[in-house]
């Protein structure tokens, strides 16, 4: 599965069991108008982490936090797992 | 007016229905003469650490030397040369008693063989008995070990006297040497007990076959050892009569997996701590503990006090010893026992340890309440709930489940546990990510492995 729709398809089984309503995940969709909070976000990345073996958040020197989805996709695709 | 004399434990035993200590490599009967603590006399008054490799030998030096020396500092097995040395420091040792003359105690004292076999001694040698204060250190995992002050009083105050049933078979998977196991010891020498112990070397198998040929009626441990237990294809040759847990949280899935195995089992589980001494017992096999014993429970007083549980009793633990900084007892005398509990109802349950709270987002949440949660389910053997870092939110609860039958390790059965959770918990306590693991680990001391921040 490509690193894309490992983040989709964690998002929407995410939302699902939180009951988020979540928008149409395309690139430039703003997290902070996704439908998921940051309590989705954390277990997002712990799962994300467990899968592409990779959290990109704490493995960076600098500080990065994106602000739409294709950000967040791009983040992860920058680090090879 | 004479004060009574010092009752020893020797002399409790020689007054009472004797003490049968079995390990695999040997016995110690309860009226055995002295003379296995080389020199013991030379202990009189003496401050005395037990460094005993094997619990027979522990059980041999406290025999011996309660009513002779004038402490007894009690070490469990696992303790590091650093933390010997820091009890050895604390507790003003001169001597310490072994039985592994290449034992490391960090810093150097005189050692104090204890041997297999007994040595002739002179008894008139010893004078009146004292009253020797036992030293033992609390559970805590981190940091300079801190020492709880015990008398044998305060040590055999939750136990009565026996009745005239038969003598009970103990078995415990506790060691002598920690409180818990300390209890079963003093109860088997107080009741006539035989008492069968697994040293370190000796396998579950093997102790589950002696524990079976000695006809074990009454069976100790936490409920981590039960669980351990409980996944070894030998529990069905134990027939326990009664079943005690300590030490953890009994919740309900450990009772209902406990009485379903044992059928004809009394089972009763206790609380108890170092510092606090025997709490109190609940026998109804509901977890946690009526709300009633807040208003009295026995020589037990109890309080909730910021969500923690104080007790005040004549089995707490007298003060620290070598730390004048910290404070055991509050000015009215309850022990804070950092577990925390809430009322719900006529009932009061354990939520966690103070200590091992851990931070979701700001939220404190308590491992052991999800893990009740997950136990529940009844695919589920044991669980440990920790906190992985997170940079959204600080911490995210994890979760490590043991399945009782790995072949149902599956998403499905993953996704129906957390659905659970989801039905009972706030959603910040549910688990972010949840493993199916063969084993977690437990540690010498019958707890979860747990790593507290």
């Amino acid at each position: 599965m490509s690193i894309r729709l490992t983040i989709t398809s964690q998002i929407q089984n995410i939302a699902a069991e939180q009951h988020k309503k979540i928008a149409p995940l395309d690139d430039k969709l703003l997290l902070s108008e996704s439908g998921l909070d940051s309590l989705c976000f954390a277990i997002l990345v712990a799962r994300l982490e467990d899968e592409l073996g990779v959290d990109p958040f704490t493995a960076s020197e600098e500080v990065y936090f994106p602000t739409t989805l294709g950000e967040f996709i791009e983040l992860y695709e920058r680090r090879p797992a | 007016m004479n004060a009574a004399p010092p009752e020893t434990l020797r002399a409790l035993l020689r007054s009472g229905p004797g003490l049968r200590f079995e390990t695999a490599a040997g016995s110690l009967l309860g009226d055995a003469p002295r003379g296995h603590v080389r020199g013991a006399a030379a202990l009189a008054g003496r401050s005395v650490l037990i460094g005993a490799r094997s619990q027979l030998a522990a059980a041999r030096a406290l025999v011996e030397l309660d009513g002779l020396a004038a402490r007894l500092v009690i070490c469990p097995p696992d303790f590091t040369a650093e933390r010997l040395a820091s009890a050895i420091e604390q507790a003003n040792v001169e001597v310490v008693a072994s039985d592994d003359p290449q034992k490391d105690f960090g810093v150097p004292r005189p050692v104090a063989e204890i041997a297999d076999c007994s040595a002739r001694q002179d008894e008139s040698a010893c004078s009146a008995p004292l009253h020797s204060q036992w030293l033992l250190p609390t559970s805590g995992t981190t940091g300079a070990p801190k020492l709880v002050a015990h008398s044998l009083a305060s040590l055999l105050g939750a136990i009565k006297a026996p009745g005239d049933a038969r003598p009970p078979v103990w078995a415990t998977f506790y060691d002598i040497r920690r409180y818990g196991g300390l209890q079963i010891f003093l109860r088997a020498c107080v009741s006539g007990a035989v008492l069968l112990i697994a040293e370190a070397e000796e396998t579950l198998d093997e102790f589950i076959l002696r524990c079976r040929s000695a006809r074990v009626t009454h069976v100790s441990g936490t409920p981590s050892h039960w669980r351990k237990l409980l996944m070894h294809p030998g529990r069905k040759l134990l027939e326990p009569e009664y079943i005690r847990l300590s030490g953890e949280i009994a919740d309900r899935a450990i009772l209902s997996a406990l009485r379903e195995a044992y059928p004809g089992a009394r089972i009763v589980h206790a609380y108890a701590s170092t510092e606090a001494g025997v709490g109190f017992e609940v026998t109804d096999e509901m977890e946690g503990f009526p709300a009633s014993f807040l208003d009295g429970c026995g020589e037990v007083e109890l309080r909730l006090r910021d969500g923690s549980l104080h007790l005040r009793s004549p089995r707490t633990a007298a003060r620290y010893v070598g730390r004048d900084d910290l404070k055991l007892l509050s000015e009215d005398g309850f022990v804070d026992t950092d577990d925390m509990v809430e009322r719900i109802g006529d009932r009061c349950f354990f939520k966690g340890r103070r200590a091992g709270v851990i931070n979701i987002g700001g939220l404190k949440v308590h491992p052991e309440e999800i893990e009740r949660v997950i136990n529940a389910d009844e695919r589920v053997r044991m669980s440990r709930v920790g906190a992985r870092r997170n940079p959204i939110s600080g911490n995210i609860v994890v979760a490590d489940v043991v399945l009782k039958d790995a072949a149902d390790g599956d998403e499905e059965t993953k996704r129906e546990i957390l659905e659970s959770c989801r039905a009972q918990l706030p959603r910040h306590m549910v688990p972010a990510v949840m493993r199916f693991v063969p084993h977690i680990e437990v540690l010498a001391s019958g707890k979860l492995a747990r790593n507290h921040a």
